[in-house]
């Protein structure tokens, strides 16, 4: 649907303009204009915000830009006390972490959300997609505190052992598990974002048209085959969406992680190791920034991590429009 | 039956038992960790968990009282800020939405929903703490409030856009103004759902951590003050966790416990809130 820019779009159960119009919708009240001033305000606080966050932050960041150019994203010094500052190892380990949870996670919120939309029984559908949220309502530092007395003792006892027995000669598993490593801090985001991803995608796709299963199964596909062959496919720039919102999130979360990845400054190829991020940086050093220099050089952190998320969101978020349009999917996901 | 045919069908059947089992897998997910927290939680639960400070570290005893009572207020003063700006918000998208502003607004806010909460945090920390040279917890629920806006102005757009055009018409046949047709007759039909997304969002807020780290930074002492720095069970979560004593990380899960409980009772209150609104619409 196009319409022009500077028209608003007609609703559509309004029957079109009737002629003769009543003093009350003609909009010459003097407490509508008010009322309408007063939301407009309020609405312009969001744009405010936006554009307030990118001034302060580059702002605020400037000394850091002009000092050590765009060599801060690829170098990997982080030196406070010589006042040299590269964010290349935070910056790795956002990607690899967040990647990492990816891996973890699509599959599984794919997994659940098919299962509520396709096959499970109707009276089920209410309680699983309830308790899949309620994932997302528990507090990142419960689920750190989760990671480092449950998580944590659970990978070292149950999972390296037999990994590492099976695949510790390739350089990823190599190395001693000490517990807090990329491997911890991959796993508690993965279970994080299962919720976003799978309450997107389940919306995704029950918004695909029933006409969609009906065709396939129409023309002799199994149930699975007109799930994987109609439904998919038809909603697959939303399920994309879905993946970017919740890579969105990852890369955005803070306390979580810092409390299992081990927060060490160093590019590592090894799962096992420990390695640290953009927003565990900005979580253990902001308040400890002694110069300006380290201070304006987390600020830098801080601007390309909400550079990157906010791209990252709002391409999600036309994928989404496209296939479920206008609906703030996922955002009721608590 | 040919083979094909039966080997599709053996594959269609692995398929839905492999996506039941995922979804088996992330309901586990949720009741170990629900378990963990209940059953590591509870034996520090006791009288004095909820109207003591905490001691130095390495005593025992001691409780959260400054934790609890700082949640409530940061999370009160938060929410005093946050609840207002965003169910506007959320009216402005559902009465005047349809326009250019209206497009921009709505797709900042499903963007905002998911901007870091630490950068918040950095955003709260240069308005507030840098010019006032203090952490405070008023800079702590500025952060909150900010967080938790995006989130609440699509939900109220969302639930005002429930409601029938017909009820709207009435009203403004009658005589009603627009303004008051919209508050009186619309906002108050979605009411319900505006309530749902009010609990939801201070749902949230109350568990936030980062954006309150240097800001409202944590306090041992008890503290009412806003204009000082407050403790809240987040950032006593945190420590306590992160900690080297037995004590500590008792004294985490418990906390985290109380936390959870409040969190859980706020989004099972916004799941009652919605079931109210179905009710009586059917």
């Amino acid at each position: 649907m196009t319409t022009l820019p500077l028209e608003p779009a007609p609703t559509p159960a309004e029957p079109t303009s009737p002629p003769p119009v009543p003093r009350a919708l003609r909009g010459v009240n003097r407490g509508d204009q008010i009322y309408r001033g007063v939301l407009t305000l309020l609405a312009l606080t969001l744009p405010f915000l936006l554009i307030a966050f990118l001034g302060e932050l580059i702002v605020n960041s400037w000394p850091a830009i002009t000092r050590f150019g765009p060599a801060f994203v690829w170098t990997s010094v982080w030196d406070p006390v010589a006042g040299v500052f590269g964010a290349a190892p935070m910056i790795f380990g956002t990607i690899v972490s967040s990647l990492l949870a990816l891996v973890i996670a699509v599959p599984l919120a794919l997994g659940v959300a098919i299962y509520l939309t396709e096959f499970s029984p109707k009276w089920l559908r209410g309680p699983v997609s309830f308790l899949v949220e309620m994932l997302a309502a528990i507090p990142s530092v419960v689920y750190g505190l989760w990671g480092i007395f449950v998580l944590i003792p659970f990978l070292r006892t149950v999972v390296v052992p037999p990994l590492k027995l099976v695949f510790g000669w390739t350089p990823f598993l190599s190395g001693v598990f000490y517990g807090n490593s990329m491997l911890a801090g991959g796993i508690i985001l993965a279970i994080m974002i299962v919720p976003y991803i799978a309450a997107v995608s389940r919306e995704v796709l029950l918004a695909v048209p029933g006409s969609q299963r009906e065709a396939a199964l129409g023309m002799g596909a199994t149930r699975w085959e007109a799930v994987w062959t109609a439904v998919m496919p038809y909603g697959r720039a939303g399920l994309i969406g879905a993946t970017m919102l919740g890579l969105g999130r990852a890369l955005g979360e803070t306390m979580a992680v810092t409390m299992v990845i081990g927060n060490r400054h160093d590019i590592g190829v090894s799962l096992l190791q420990p390695a640290y991020t953009m927003a565990a940086a900005i979580a253990n050093e902001f308040s400890e920034a002694t110069t300006n220099l380290y201070l304006s050089a987390l600020f830098e952190v801080g601007l390309i991590l909400f550079v990157i998320t906010v791209l990252v969101n709002a391409f999600a978020r036309l994928l989404i429009w496209r296939v479920a349009r206008g609906t703030a999917a996922g955002s009721r996901a608590l | 039956m040919n083979i094909r045919q039966v080997r599709r069908n053996v594959m269609s059947a692995i398929m839905t038992g492999l996506v039941a089992l995922l979804s088996g897998l992330a309901v586990l997910t949720l009741v170990l960790i629900l378990g963990d927290l209940v059953a590591k939680g509870a034996t520090a639960l006791d009288w004095n968990f909820f109207t003591k400070n905490p001691v130095p570290a390495g005593e025992s005893g001691g409780g959260v009282a400054n934790a609890i009572v700082g949640t409530a207020i940061i999370v009160g003063l938060g929410s005093l800020i946050g609840l207002p700006v965003g169910i506007g918000t959320g009216l402005y998208l559902a009465e005047y939405g349809n326009g250019r502003l209206g497009w921009i607004v709505r797709f900042l806010a499903d963007v905002m929903n998911g901007t870091p909460s630490i950068v918040i945090g950095i955003f709260a920390w240069t308005w507030l703490v840098k010019p006032m040279g203090q952490f405070t917890a008023l800079a702590g629920a500025l952060a909150l409030a900010v967080l938790m806006i995006p989130m609440l102005a699509r939900t109220t757009e969302e639930m005002v856009r429930l409601v029938p055009h017909a009820l709207r018409e009435a009203a403004l046949a009658l005589g009603y103004s627009r303004w008051r047709t919209s508050l009186r007759i619309v906002a108050r039909t979605a009411l319900a759902g505006i309530v749902t997304g009010c609990l939801v969002g201070v749902a949230r807020i109350a568990g936030e951590t980062a954006p309150l780290l240097f800001t409202a930074l944590g306090n041992l002492n008890f503290s009412t003050s806003i204009l000082h720095p407050m403790q809240t069970l987040s950032l006593q979560i945190y420590v306590y966790a992160t900690g080297p004593f037995d004590e500590w990380h008792r004294l985490a899960w418990a906390a985290a416990l109380v936390l959870m409980g409040l969190v859980l009772t706020l989004a099972l209150g916004a799941r009652w809130a919605i079931r109210q609104r179905h009710a009586s619409g059917r």
